[in-house]
């Protein structure tokens, strides 16, 4: 009931906000988006487990999705506001950024939850349409560019995954079922035919890459979030790739345990490995601040994805992993837009002296860097950790030391990037703007949960990742 | 008479290896859309007559007419170039081609399927795989477009494949093409075609590290 509640609002809200010409109306409507989006998110976790509208579940899974999508939705709209405020952006442009960033949080949000294959897709395929509006908000060369790049490598993997679907559609009816719920999939798991889904995994995985950041299809992904604003950026880059991650996670986990599920594990340990490499490279000689968040996130989710190899502690170690990231990115993301306003630029070589220009924003973006770095006390360096220990328990060294060896030469090339924007003098003489210590607050408080998580993670955060990690084998 | 068709499907995607002219890829998706709609006529026997309208009309209207009228309107407004300017010569591409029909015939091999027929599997894998090629291949962005209507082409046959037991997963790949295809070629002729004026993907290769 509350799923169409939600649905019906958000409906509401997305043409309200689209037609709106006045700042005070779209305040209101984002306030009230908000709202709502809080209302779903409590009323899923007052009632876990339970099924509304026949295709979107309240699953230990999507909640733990859900409610990090929730958090970061606020500090969003937040920064989303000052950004359209600061150049004053036109009304219509305003109001296409914010009725698009409406529709792509919540297409994120019943993507999360679908327990279907096929309406995974379809929201899947809604936030493709809405990041499109997002990052041609410009309307420059360079913002077509991204923008024609990301829709159209996004139709292909979103026709991919709908090949992969259908092959696995017809391994179902192999055992006589002809829909396509997950739990279908979990119920056949040991008959379904090796075959399609061998062949129905590879495409769907191949296909949701794109949205999860791994070769092969992570290119579109680093130029749209280098061109859409940066508030839609921390989406794009945070929990945009989670649900790439989702609609994975739930296709292995019907699987997993299978001659399949092995197989299958082996595809996803050499894209990650691959991608790892590939974010090293890039990051070695990475001349934009944005692009080289796009590729930290890009390493994140390798490391996430590396995870979900290495059985259940794996899976609970990229969970952790994957919620911490979500905060630390959208934050570093969220950080950008005064980088920006101060120099004006997005290139690593026209920064410097941040520390002396804006002290309080300084410390927290080091805090950030810190945290994304996973370095102690970074949240992030526990999972890590722990996703060590997963490859190393399951007598895998040859993957611990090749990701070990990545990340420290990736760790080197953002360290010497992010000090020299903090500490180092900037190149030629740079003006000093006035930035509010007030914006940089929300970003305080996600790297300063992150690290919360890290060091002591909640009851109730664990209780979930075990009762999602039930679904792997 | 389903296999006739979906010969004739292969044997256009031979030709869209080593057609020269954009005009000849107009034709091929032509082509290609009424081929779908004899294959859609006769093999989805248990359909109600109201869904087998919908997606028939989807086949010719949209895939046969709209898509083909549109890039060629795009052609003509754009003036762009009648060469399909590909990387590699013609019969390069066509064994390529043939590499991947040959590379479908063999996985369908391994295929003990009462459910599926092995030529649907043979033209949508085909019919995928040379779309990426062509994709690959070429250097107009707007070839790019027509390989990607051949791969939902492709996905349209094997979406048929499964239609009789699942009905819902062809309406699904119905949507899947009005609404990819219209946001694509809508963001071409309107912004792509107006901004960059000589169209292939050098003028697209701005954003790199």
């Amino acid at each position: 009931m509350i799923t169409a509640i939600y649905l019906a609002a958000v409906v509401c809200i997305f043409i309200g906000l689209a037609l709106s010409r006045s700042r005070i109306l779209s305040d209101i409507l984002g306030v009230l988006f908000l709202g709502v989006q809080t209302m779903l998110t409590v009323h899923a976790f007052l009632n876990p487990g339970v099924t509304e509208l026949g295709y979107f579940t309240y699953d230990a899974f999507g909640l733990i999705l859900l409610l990090t999508l929730s958090i970061i939705a606020f500090p969003a709209l937040l920064h989303s506001r000052i950004y359209l405020t600061k150049p004053m952006a036109t009304p219509s442009s305003a109001a296409a950024y914010n009725a698009s960033c409406v529709l792509l949080i919540a297409a994120m949000t019943m993507g999360y939850l679908a327990n279907h294959a096929a309406v995974t897709w379809i929201f899947t395929e809604i936030t493709t349409l809405s990041a499109a509006v997002l990052i041609y908000h410009h309307r420059s060369k360079l913002a077509l560019e991204a923008t024609w790049k990301y829709v159209f490598v996004c139709a292909i993997s979103i026709c991919f995954v709908f090949v992969g679907i259908l092959f696995i559609s017809l391994a179902l009816l192999h055992d006589g079922c002809s829909t396509l719920f997950y739990s279908d999939l979990m119920a056949h798991k040991a008959t379904l035919n090796g075959f399609w889904m061998r062949l129905g995994f590879l495409f769907i995985f191949a296909g949701f890459t794109a949205k999860l950041g791994l070769f092969p299809m992570f290119t579109a992904g680093v130029d749209a979030k280098d061109k859409a604003p940066a508030p839609a950026g921390a989406l794009l880059a945070s929990a945009l790739m989670n649900l790439g991650f989702c609609g994975i996670a739930r296709i292995y986990a019907s699987i997993s345990g299978t001659p399949v599920g092995e197989w299958a594990r082996m595809v996803m340990l050499v894209s990650a490995l691959i991608t790892l490499f590939i974010a090293t490279i890039y990051m070695a000689r990475i001349k934009n601040v944005k692009r080289m968040l796009a590729y930290s996130g890009i390493e994140h989710m390798s490391v996430v994805t590396l995870g979900l190899c290495f059985g259940k502690a794996g899976f609970v170690a990229a969970m952790l992993h994957m919620v911490m990231h979500t905060f630390v990115k959208s934050g570093l993301f969220f950080h950008f837009t005064q980088l920006w306003r101060q120099y004006s630029s997005k290139m690593i070589d026209d920064m410097g002296d941040y520390l002396k220009l804006n002290p309080f924003g300084a410390l927290v973006l080091l805090f950030g860097f810190v945290s994304i770095a996973a370095v102690p006390p970074s949240g992030l360096f526990f999972s890590e950790l722990l996703v060590f220990k997963a490859m190393i328990a399951e007598g895998s060294w040859w993957v611990f030391v090749l990701t070990a060896f990545l990340l420290t030469v990736l760790l080197w090339a953002f360290a010497r990037s992010m000090f020299r924007i903090i500490f180092l003098p900037a190149a030629k003489p740079v003006e000093k703007i006035k930035i509010s210590a007030w914006e940089s607050v929300s970003q305080l408080i996600l790297f300063a949960l992150a690290a919360y998580i890290g060091f002591n993670p909640p009851a109730f955060l664990l209780n979930l990742i075990e009762q999602a990690a039930a679904m792997i084998l | 008479m389903l296999e006739t068709f979906i010969i004739i499907f292969l044997a256009t995607l031979f030709y869209l290896a080593i057609a020269n002219r954009m005009r000849n890829y107009i034709r091929i998706l032509i082509y290609q859309g009424v081929l779908l709609f004899l294959v859609a006529a006769f093999h989805l026997k248990e359909f109600n007559v109201f869904n087998l309208i919908v997606i028939l009309l989807e086949t010719i209207v949209f895939k046969a007419i709209a898509v083909p009228y549109c890039i060629e309107r795009i052609i003509r407004h754009n003036n762009i170039t009648r060469e399909t300017e590909p990387f590699l010569p013609n019969f390069v591409s066509l064994l390529i081609t043939a590499g991947i029909v040959v590379g479908a015939v063999l996985l369908s091999g391994s295929i003990d399927d009462m459910i599926l027929d092995k030529f649907f599997f043979v033209g949508a894998i085909s019919a995928i795989f040379t779309g990426l090629y062509l994709i690959v291949s070429r250097r107009k962005i707007l070839t790019h477009v027509v390989g990607y209507c051949v791969i939902e082409n492709g996905v349209f046959i094997l979406s048929l494949a499964v239609g009789n037991e699942m009905p819902a997963m062809v309406n699904l790949g119905v949507m899947l093409d009005i609404f990819a295809s219209v946001f694509i070629l809508g963001i071409f002729a309107n912004k792509i075609g107006d901004v960059f004026h000589d169209v292939d993907i050098d003028s697209l290769s701005k954003l790199k590290d």
